[in-house]
């Protein structure tokens, strides 16, 4: 199948927010070639034991559904409705305000209405009005409701396969409801009869059996972080250690896999490595756990716990006093809301305190997991680095809040604060695009496929466009984030829109500023870029 | 069909009024005094018990709180207690803001397209005038007890003094009054103006709106064009807390009209949206304090799943940790 050809920018950004003739109920859901993914495949769900693994696509007639599948679904919908208030409540409450409406980045890339976050739910809420409310059983149409058809299910698949799960709705909902958790109930009920999509489910397959979701056995582990090592000495000069699977290391470090496996994410991967080196960290990375990301989230609750239940379970295996995780999005949101929860109590380990500094953190007390960038900002703060700014002065950096850090943990001040430290140019995006109200890249939650490109692009123009006024207002050149995604999909996303305009994890930017013992001379970047000014020097 | 959902609402309301006043004409107005304000009342009273305990007994598994501000963090870092409330304090505050003075609400933005980019613009009328609304229907339910309670208690008073304040036409236009009808009529054009709410539209928003409007302007028809027998309507109001529901006398259409939709009010409203009043406080993205990882969040059908052990990893790729120099549980 080859992937269908994106239009240009100026043909996708003519959008009309004016909704169809025909009602929602009636408007048939069209497979349109790159605003769909492709199935997840019978190997992936026989590796997780997901039921009907079998060939198929979203654009066949036919979906090779269990005999039984609305009885499936519908037993499955009860009980979701019994085990989760969320759930129960984001069913009943929403009264139709539309303030969610023009608050997804799919509705403001699309214009389809049913992108809006609350007709995303009215997609589930009309099945549940017709099978779990007397007024939807006696008065069906009137009262909102609809029979669980085929066309339902396709329609079901194919909006909650165009949502991201990033929250912006949420944070304007006067109810707080919030879309990501409808969104992923409704795609764990897609996943009772088989129907989710191959982007998730062979990253979820591969980080089961190996460790991270590119399937990367634990040799190519260690020759990735050690080539990386070759990288950092030949910028700097300075040789570093790379620790794997050590007992009686502090610290377990948790990053996910694409920071070791895909540029630009290597480079900040470097950047941790060169940090720890230097302020001689006592750490390890682990093959078993080599995954911080967690492709459970887009498939269920379930999912989410059999994936995650690594990163414990290697934490006491090599008797690590606590854990450390790298810049990364949706992990964050497992690991913060999630994970001990789930996999914990995290007794066996120690209350988080910085070797370094000395700093307890507080805020990671019960679940004895620091996030890189409250670790990083800590150490800045108590004088522990050196860092010389003016190696980034060739970049003109803004800061891309990820949504699950901005909206599921409140980490806005912490990357910021070490931007500020490591780069000279920082600007921010307007005020309506960053923090809480952050947009998404487009491609999270399992989106960031190559078939699904048009729809990535038109969900993650007013990111990229925010990007565009502050390139074209102050010249930014560079877009930080700290999410393992944006840094895939970001890169796509500014070259169809922003062209010109590179993306960063925040920890390469200070590796680059950071001063090392025994370096040497620094005459490029961590990406081997010249450093500004002295490209010109060397030729003088 | 989006138009088909306002004009069966309009239907809906007709065939309510009509009713009315067959009650008001007929014999059968000893019903709308006398059984159904009871009826209407227990309805509601019990429907909204146990609506919100059929939330509040289903479990809250896992704490998702949504973070609309910094996480309490590093100690020099200032976090935003309100917004991403690190404990119960900070979420009752959080809570208060969002039902008192609707914050979320505030944050209201639009996006329209300009010069090929999407421009957000401040949106504040939804929320000016849903605060509006809800406030003055509060302050009218609330001067309402007037009816209900002998000797009328000072506050009541001093609340429709308060309300009456500007003192205009007699008898005294109260401001709540223009406010809850000014508030109703904006949500409800908006509702049937702005082609993306058209099209969200069920039959049930139209309705809310329909049958406030109608308990309003019953309401103010009453107050400043067909006087009711006020002496009356005490009395009967007096009558339903007593226990002791007298029959009608020539009380007026209008009068029949007002009870009849705020019977019809009473015993929807714990089987409609309306219960956005009572589940907004069980909102677990709101409700909950941001301290996943201060505090550990149980969740009681947190059940064993199929996890890939280290050694099942180890047995599977031991030779090749072998090769690669990585230590091992097992040689």
């Amino acid at each position: 199948m080859a992937s269908a050809k994106t239009p240009k920018p100026d043909e996708l950004i003519a959008i009309r927010y004016a909704p169809p003739e025909t009602p929602w109920m009636e408007t048939p859901t069209v497979f349109r070639p790159g605003t769909w993914s492709y199935s997840g495949t019978a190997k992936s769900l026989t590796t997780l034991g997901l039921p009907n693994p079998r060939a198929w696509q979203p654009s066949d007639e036919d979906w090779k559904l269990p005999e039984n599948w609305q009885e499936i679904i519908l037993e499955g919908f009860r009980e979701r409705l019994e085990k989760h208030r969320s759930f129960r409540l984001f069913m009943d409450i929403c009264v139709r305000c539309g303030a969610c409406a023009d608050k997804c980045h799919f509705y403001i890339g699309t214009g389809d209405p049913k992108n809006m976050p609350v007709l995303r739910a009215e997609l589930l809420r009309s099945v549940y009005r017709r099978y779990f409310t007397e007024s939807g059983k006696r008065f069906g149409k009137l009262a909102g409701a609809r029979d669980l058809t085929i066309d339902v299910l396709k329609e079901w698949f194919y909006y909650f396969y165009q949502c991201t799960e990033c929250r912006r709705c949420s944070v304007f909902c006067p109810y707080g409801i919030d879309q990501a958790e409808i969104t992923m109930m409704g795609r764990e009920l897609l996943n009772l009869v088989g129907c989710n999509i191959n982007w998730v489910t062979e990253p979820a397959a591969n980080c089961f059996r190996t460790g991270n979701h590119l399937g990367i056995q634990p040799g190519g582990v260690k020759d990735m972080l050690e080539f990386m090592a070759e990288d950092i000495e030949d910028r700097t000069g300075v040789k570093v250690d790379v620790p794997l699977n050590k007992k009686g290391a502090d610290i377990l470090f948790v990053t996910p896999s694409g920071d070791y496996f895909a540029d630009p994410g290597t480079y900040t991967c470097m950047g941790y490595m060169m940090l720890f080196h230097e302020i001689g960290l006592n750490y390890t990375f682990s093959t078993y756990a080599s995954e911080g990301g967690n492709f459970g989230l887009f498939t269920s609750h379930e999912m989410i716990k059999r994936l995650n239940a690594k990163i414990y379970a290697e934490a006491k295996r090599l008797g690590v006093k606590w854990i450390l995780g790298g810049e990364c999005g949706h992990m964050w949101r497992v690991l913060h809301q999630y994970m001990e929860t789930m996999n914990g109590p995290a007794d066996f380990l120690e209350e988080p305190v910085s070797p370094i500094t000395g700093t307890r953190f507080e805020n990671a007390r019960s679940t004895k997991m620091v996030h890189i960038a409250e670790f990083t900002a800590d150490l800045i703060r108590n004088g522990k680095l050196k860092l010389d700014p003016s190696r980034n002065d060739a970049y003109r950096v803004t800061f891309h809040d990820s949504c699950n850090p901005a909206r599921a943990m409140g980490l806005f001040e912490e990357p910021r604060y070490i931007i500020q430290h490591a780069c000279n140019h920082f600007h921010e995006m307007a005020e309506d695009t960053i923090r809480e109200k952050t947009l998404c890249c487009g491609g999270g939650a399992g989106l960031g496929n190559d078939e699904n490109m048009e729809m990535r692009m038109r969900g993650g123009m007013p990111r990229a466009m925010a990007v565009k006024q502050v390139k074209e207002k102050h010249g930014v050149n560079r877009l930080a984030c700290i999410c393992a995604i944006d840094r895939a999909t970001l890169t796509s996303l500014m070259d169809y829109w922003v062209p010109g305009v590179t993306v960063t994890g925040v920890h390469e930017l200070l590796a680059n500023a950071l001063i090392m013992k025994g370096e040497k001379e620094r005459t490029t970047d961590l990406r081997g870029e010249p450093l500004e000014g002295k490209a010109a020097d060397e030729t003088l | 069909m989006e138009i088909m959902n306002l004009l069966t609402s309009l239907i809906a309301i007709m065939i309510l009024t009509l009713s009315a006043l067959g009650f008001a004409f007929t014999p059968l107005s000893f019903l709308l005094t006398t059984v159904l304000p009871y009826v209407a009342f227990a309805t509601f009273l019990a429907g909204f018990t146990y609506r919100i305990l059929s939330w509040a007994r289903v479990p809250v598994p896992f704490r998702i709180t949504t973070t609309c501000g910094q996480q309490a963090s590093l100690p020099w870092i200032k976090n935003s207690p309100l917004e991403s409330p690190s404990n119960v304090w900070g979420v009752i505050g959080r809570m208060a803001l969002e039902v008192f003075l609707f914050r979320s609400l505030f944050r209201n933005t639009d996006v329209v397209i300009v010069g090929q980019r999407p421009v957000y613009g401040s949106a504040k009328w939804l929320w000016f005038f849903g605060l509006l609304f809800h406030w003055s229907l509060l302050t009218i339910v609330l001067r309402h007890l007037r009816f209900f309670i002998e000797p009328i208690a000072p506050w009541i008073n001093g609340l429709s003094a308060i309300d009456g304040f500007f003192e205009i036409g007699v008898p005294t236009l109260y401001l709540s009054d223009v406010a809850v009808l000014t508030g109703l009529t904006f949500l409800f054009l908006r509702r049937v103006v702005a082609p993306q709410i058209r099209y969200i539209s069920l039959f049930a928003d139209y309705f809310a709106l329909l049958l406030l409007l109608g308990i309003v302007t019953t309401g103010l028809l009453m107050r400043h064009f067909f006087p009711a027998d006020l002496l009356h309507v005490k009395n009967l109001a007096l009558g339903w807390v007593t226990f002791a529901p007298a029959l009608p006398k020539e009380a007026g259409p209008v009068f029949y009209i007002h009870l009849c939709f705020v019977f019809t009010l009473m015993a929807w409203f714990p089987f409609s949206k309306l219960m956005h009043m009572g589940g907004i406080f069980l909102s677990p993205t709101r409700n909950l304090a941001n301290d996943n990882r201060m505090k550990r969040h149980l969740n009681p059908w947190n059940a064993p799943v199929k996890v890939h052990t280290y050694e099942e990893y180890e047995d599977e790729f031991r030779e090749k940790m072998k090769l690669a120099g990585l230590p091992l549980e097992k040689e």
